[in-house]
């Protein structure tokens, strides 16, 4: 029987949450097209982590480990999806929207003369027919795409589906796989700070704007540091519009927006921000928006769902004071 | 060094989108093109290179006669000559664009070719991905730092929570990210002397289109602030909200 292939990311010898959410995600659907399951864990270590996607419902685990997957490389990793999908006569392939992600289905899709939907956050099944839900233009609008060849491929932008427990017994098969020689060389992997969130992979943000004020000057020194302690006490990431990483007040990986990281948190918190259009583009999708500015004009109140006006020196303490009290009470 | 540029023309991110009366695309009326700003971190690093080691910048761009003023506007930052490969319409499945371009850049003997990460009106990116793969040539993505020396080729690909250091032999195809420069103003003089530079068009087999948009919609309204409270007073409700209500905290 054909199958729906989810082909996954392991990054730093794990599989992170999106992979589950796709998995998820595969399980529903198939259940809805009638396609079997079955996920491709690729390059070194994989075997480890066999046993995983059965947790999640998948039926069937295909293992790569080769040579040539024993650093990242995406031709290669590109042409064992590829490969995969022709043997176990996938008809849908899924994998989560990360940058690698987004790059490796482009390059099987290109292999296999078929097409992508990328960076989906819905899909709907009509007649055994898939059709996705894709936001264009930073969200400004949601297109509803067909892939009208075989294969069909789509991304799901991470927080889309909520991984679901739901074991089954694990069926797990080791591939041997004639795959070309990488082009590129991975050197090295560079991570960010230890302990610090990226905000594409954060459920909760706390983000500031320019009204925040120079981090140089005592005032916005002290704002940003609220910031940061608000964002720590609730086990958020932080992140910042353009202007602010632009000026070089906050690190550029964390800047939010249609140039920047989109995200769809299960709360952001906005602080001192206008809420320009490209900013909104780059947050709008967040479950919960909280907005606090001193303007009571400001277009970020138009997308929130709770707006404080008020002055972010004195409710961002109070924030974090009101927080540390319901914290105490758990 | 020869370098091939691609870029599209999308509309200023400013722009208030409005679906069109056919529900599947957007209002084109009153809207004001411009390069996708990835594309000009791709413009900017090839002009770089060529100021470094010499050699010619090569703007390439899909679409209607339409598009060559945008086209303008990328040879205004400095660059030498300029390709535009013959569509009625910009599809809008980046997979026959990517088989259009290239076939155009396939002849060209390019070192390197450029292009934003993605175009920020269709958002697909998958441009540098499929051109890499369709060329058969080494492509890194999301680059924020590109190092070039002689045939050798080292980029900084940003990741979720890091950044990758891949090494490659030229020729290659990058896609640019934001902090990969700073891209230069359009001098008067670079506008006008890009006035003068001839646009090659060039006929490119458009393949059916894989990718189907079927409808656009707006996405939901969201209903305004439920709590919009002034000062301090507000924050204990506020909170209390966040953990009763939405119980996000």
């Amino acid at each position: 029987m054909s199958t729906i292939l989810v082909a996954t990311e392991i990054r730093q010898g794990e599989l992170k949450s999106i992979n589950l959410e796709v998995f998820t995600a595969a399980v529903k659907i198939a259940k809805e097209i009638n396609l079997t399951t079955t996920a491709l864990l690729s390059g070194k270590n994989a075997a480890s982590l066999a046993e995983i996607p059965a947790k999640y419902g998948i039926e069937h685990t295909v293992v790569v480990e080769d040579a040539k997957l024993e650093k990242y490389s995406p031709d290669c990793y590109a042409a064992a999806i590829a490969e995969v999908a022709r043997q176990k006569d996938a008809k849908v392939i899924l994998m989560g929207a990360t940058y690698t992600g987004k790059d490796l289905m482009s390059r099987a899709a290109q292999i296999l003369d078929t097409a992508l939907a990328q960076d989906c956050t819905a899909y709907r099944a009509e007649g055994g027919a898939l059709r996705f839900t894709r936001p264009m233009y930073a969200g400004k609008v949601r297109a509803e795409v067909r892939v009208a060849s075989a294969p069909v491929m789509a991304t799901f932008r991470a927080k889309t589906f909520k991984p679901e427990e739901n074991p089954v017994a694990a069926k797990v098969e080791k591939l041997q796989l004639n795959l070309p020689e990488p082009l590129t060389v991975l050197e090295a992997i560079e991570t960010a700070a230890a302990g610090k969130l990226d905000v594409s992979e954060a459920d909760l943000i706390v983000s500031g704007g320019r009204g925040m004020k120079d981090p140089n000057t005592p005032e916005g020194k002290e704002n940003w540091a609220n910031l940061e302690k608000l964002a720590e006490l609730i086990g958020a990431a932080t992140g910042c519009s353009r202007p602010v990483s632009d000026d070089g007040w906050r690190s550029h990986d964390e800047h939010i927006g249609q140039t920047g990281k989109t995200v769809s948190p299960m709360l952001y918190i906005s602080c001192a921000m206008s809420g320009a259009i490209q900013h909104l583009a780059g947050m709008s999708s967040s479950k919960c928006i909280v907005a606090i500015n001193k303007d009571p004009e400001a277009p970020i109140f138009k997308a929130a769902d709770y707006g404080i006006v008020g002055d972010i020196a004195q409710v961002l303490p109070a924030m974090i004071e009101e927080v540390k009290k319901l914290k105490a009470r758990d | 060094m020869n370098i091939a540029v691609c870029i599209k023309q999308t509309p200023d991110t400013t722009t208030r989108v409005k679906i069109a009366d056919n529900g599947k695309s957007i209002m084109e009326e009153g809207i004001s093109w411009i390069v996708n700003p990835y594309d000009e971190y791709a413009i900017e690093e090839a002009l770089q290179l060529t100021e470094k080691h010499g050699g010619e910048v090569t703007i390439i761009s899909l679409g209607p006669a339409g598009i060559e003023k945008t086209i303008r506007e990328a040879l205004a930052m400095g660059a030498h000559k300029a390709i535009r490969i013959h569509a009625d319409n910009i599809p809008a499945d980046p997979a026959v664009t990517a088989k259009a371009l290239a076939e155009t850049l396939k002849s060209g003997g390019y070192d390197l070719i450029f292009m934003g990460r993605q175009a920020v009106d269709d958002d697909h990116g998958q441009m540098p991905a499929l051109i890499s793969q369709a060329l058969n040539l080494p492509g890194v993505s999301m680059v924020v730092k590109l190092t070039i020396e002689g045939n050798k080729g080292t980029a900084l690909r940003e990741i979720e929570g890091g950044h990758e250091k891949v090494s490659f032999n030229l020729p290659a195809v990058i896609g640019a990210n934001r902090h990969l420069n700073v891209p230069r103003y359009r001098s008067l003089k670079g506008i006008m002397q890009a006035k003068k530079i001839p646009i090659e068009v060039k006929q490119a087999p458009l393949t059916a289109e894989k990718l189907l948009l079927e409808k656009m919609e707006y996405p939901p309204a969201k209903q305004s602030g439920k709590i919009f409270a002034t000062g301090v007073e507000a924050v204990p409700e506020v909170v209390r909200l966040l953990r009763e209500e939405a119980k996000v905290i």
